[in-house]
């Protein structure tokens, strides 16, 4: 059974929602949708295989130079161990591949406190959030 | 060196925990091989021919005794008592067992250690100039911004599945002795005439299958801007380098495809939007990292002269190089004894120079992309006392620059990408060039292997280069002449390769061409190759192809 993870829960299967997704292949040019934004209900990039990192720029691009707000769902082969990386890019989404473990991909979420660079979840990199705590 | 933070130990620690709990669900049956194999490169662990090999970080060579101390425990606890220190500056345990591996993370990251991103096609651990902050022709320290690339590369969200593997290289002399035209990104540090500090950045480097020199795509990037450049150039290869043949797959075939100046103008648009961005480094981000920095304790010395004769002073000649603190030295512990695998060293080893370096160079020891290692503040009045306990470790070889001292990867032995053996290779040319003399008469010479392609043995820059090759499943080696590292060249393959045992002789032929040709004793093997061409060598070699000792091979390389 299809499980998506949104907004922190647990959705088995996804409940259902009108109107329709814009997909984007790792292929494409986030430029080219730009204008297709707006009136999407939501906009999913495809993973073909896990290792097939472009879908991580693509998530970028759409969060911060094309403005996108809505829900952003990676779909495709989305393994647990990857959704930290997908979150701190942009992805809000996350339809895990047949058989993923959904409470443990919840707690991959949340596996680390702490990240050096600017993302999409935490705009400031590291360096200009470090406070007193790192004058030891 | 740096010491972490809080934060710093934190971001390791959580790593650590990420990774134990991946290997129990691997080891459970519930991450199946594929899925666990990018997981587990990416902290460092291969399964390779006879058991796993973890590769540990030693981010841009630095080492502290207290963390040699600790490799040599994990040397003795999980593997058969021995690291290899390999061509990147990392070291790699050959024997340790999957499940231990967890524990062994945990042990590297109480002493500030961790094998993050030391393979997988991600942005691996960066290299440096070996003398930093102490060579006389110093523009910046590099140590400092490598360690601010470090953390920004590390664990770095977009750009954790590239095409393939990713290296980068800092140097800030004015010499490269980071091969900076020999990666995916060489920065190379200059001071502008306004005094401004900046980097030229250098793109498209590399060896492995198809050996390429980079070029320079940006001739000076002003320092602030360092990290928002880098990650346009990332962003561009991370979307646009081809996914669909791991061969073709490194930015330097990007470069190739696209051609320089399109490919600056795609990274020039690209770096438009993150110029002036929240990654821009600030004075105050630098200043942090370099007083995060361990510094010497210099004491007022005078420079003092030191003896020329005996063996001290082929020594002192060979492995000692100028500092820029009078009356100190930087000086090169050999790990290229006759009869040891290049870069190979005991547990006992590391504590002994772990103790060592405590007692003579502030507690710190550089490990070289030759394979070496470096003690980078030695107080010139102390070396004598220093050189007797290295040569009772066997670690004082006078062989820097010299033709024993072989880069060679660990081969065909323990690595199961190689087409042929390295170490023993290594070892017969060591045995036949075994008179220190002749050796020095020789004087400067580079001789690199690589058991394959891949070639971790920087065969294609050494003044000889030797690759194994295979052909229909029998072990050959082709032969090439004329590399250097800098300024960055590219050697040429003398013409048929030769069977293992033919190796030793036919660098033997080579050297008779070069000792007739050179224009005097200045001259090194490189330069006469460079003056007089490849012909003459491939004509004496060749000409010797009916000698007993050769045996002719039918196939043509």
């Amino acid at each position: 059974m299809p499980t998506l993870i949104r907004r922190g829960a647990i959705e088995s299967p996804p409940s259902p929602e009108p109107g329709a997704a814009l997909r984007v292949e790792p292929h494409e040019d986030p430029a080219a949708v730009a204008d297709r934004l707006g009136s999407a209900a939501r906009v999913e990039v495809h993973f073909p295989k896990f290792t097939d990192g472009r879908g991580y720029s693509i998530a970028r691009l759409l969060r911060e130079r094309f403005g996108y707000r809505g829900e952003l769902r990676a779909v495709g082969d989305v393994p647990r161990d990857q959704l930290h990386y997908l979150a701190r890019c942009g992805f809000d989404a996350f339809l895990l591949r047949d058989g993923e473990d959904a409470k443990g991909a919840l707690a991959a979420l949340a596996g680390f406190s702490e990240a050096y660079q600017s993302s999409v979840d935490r705009p400031l990199p590291l360096f200009r959030r470090r406070g007193a705590s790192s004058s030891a | 060196m740096y010491r972490y933070d809080d934060i710093d130990q934190r971001i390791v620690d959580e790593r650590v925990a990420q990774f134990r709990e991946q290997t129990r669900r691997h080891l459970a049956g519930q991450l199946p091989d594929d899925d666990f194999k990018p997981l587990r490169l990416q902290n460092g662990l291969y399964l390779q021919r006879y058991a796993p090999m973890l590769r540990v970080a030693i981010p841009y060579g630095i080492l502290s005794a207290r963390q040699l101390r600790m490799l040599a425990h994990i040397a003795r606890a999980y593997d058969r008592g021995y690291g290899h220190f390999s061509t990147r500056q990392n070291l790699q345990f050959n024997w340790p067992r999957l499940e231990d591996v967890p524990d062994i993370l945990e042990h590297l990251a109480s002493v500030q250690m961790h094998a993050i991103q030391t393979s997988g096609n991600c942005i691996r651990n960066i290299t440096a100039d070996h003398l930093a902050g102490v060579a006389r022709d110093e523009i910046v320290d590099s140590f400092v911004w490598c360690e601010i690339l470090r953390q920004w590369s590390a664990l770095h969200p977009e750009f954790a599945f590239l095409p393939r593997k990713f290296k980068m290289a800092v140097n800030g002399a004015r010499t490269d002795r980071a091969a900076t035209f020999l990666h995916d990104i060489g920065l190379h540090a200059l001071r502008a005439r306004d005094g401004e500090i900046g980097f030229r950045v250098i793109v498209g480097g590399g060896m492995g299958r198809t050996p390429i020199v980079g070029q320079v795509i940006r001739e000076f990037l002003h320092w602030p801007h360092l990290l928002t450049y880098v990650e346009a150039v990332l962003r561009v290869y991370n979307r646009h380098g081809r996914r669909d043949n791991p061969y073709k797959a490194r930015i330097k075939i990007l470069v190739k495809a696209r051609g320089i100046e399109a490919l600056r103008d795609e990274v020039e648009a690209e770096w438009l939007h993150l110029k002036d961005g929240p990654s821009t480094l600030t004075e105050v981000e630098v200043r942090r990292v370099a007083g995060r920095f361990t510094r010497p304790a210099y004491e007022m010395l005078q420079d003092i002269e030191l003896p020329q004769d005996g063996p001290f002073g082929a020594w002192r000649r060979r492995n000692v190089h100028p500092h820029k603190r009078a009356g100190y030295a930087a000086l090169t512990l050999s790990l290229k004894k006759t009869g040891v695998p290049p870069g190979d060293v005991t547990g006992a080893q590391m504590d002994a120079v772990a103790d060592l370096a405590e007692r003579y160079s502030f507690g710190e020891l550089r490990v070289t992309h030759e394979q070496n290692l470096v003690f980078a503040d030695v107080r010139q009045d102390r070396l004598e006392a220093l050189w007797r306990e290295l040569r009772a470790l066997g670690l004082a070889t006078p062989n820097i620059g010299l033709l024993t001292n072989i880069i060679a990867c660990p081969g065909g032995d323990f690595c199961s990408l190689a087409n042929a053996k390295s170490i023993p290779v290594a070892e017969a040319i060591q045995r036949l060039f075994d008179d220190l003399d002749y050796l020095h008469d020789i004087g400067e010479l580079d001789l690199n292997i690589s058991g394959c392609m891949n070639s971790c043995g920087h065969h294609h820059v050494g003044h000889i280069g030797i690759l194994g090759v295979d052909k229909n499943g029998e072990e050959w080696y082709q032969v090439t002449i004329g590399g250097s590292q800098s300024p960055a060249a590219l050697g040429r393959v003398i013409g048929p390769s030769f069977a293992q045992h033919e190796v030793p002789w036919v660098v033997e032929r080579l050297i008779e061409v070069y000792l007739a040709g050179r224009d005097s004793d200045a001259e090194r093997f490189v330069d006469t190759v460079r003056r007089i061409g490849i012909e003459p060598f491939q004509e004496h070699v060749y000409a010797h192809a009916h000698s007993p000792r050769r045996h002719r091979e039918s196939a043509v390389a």
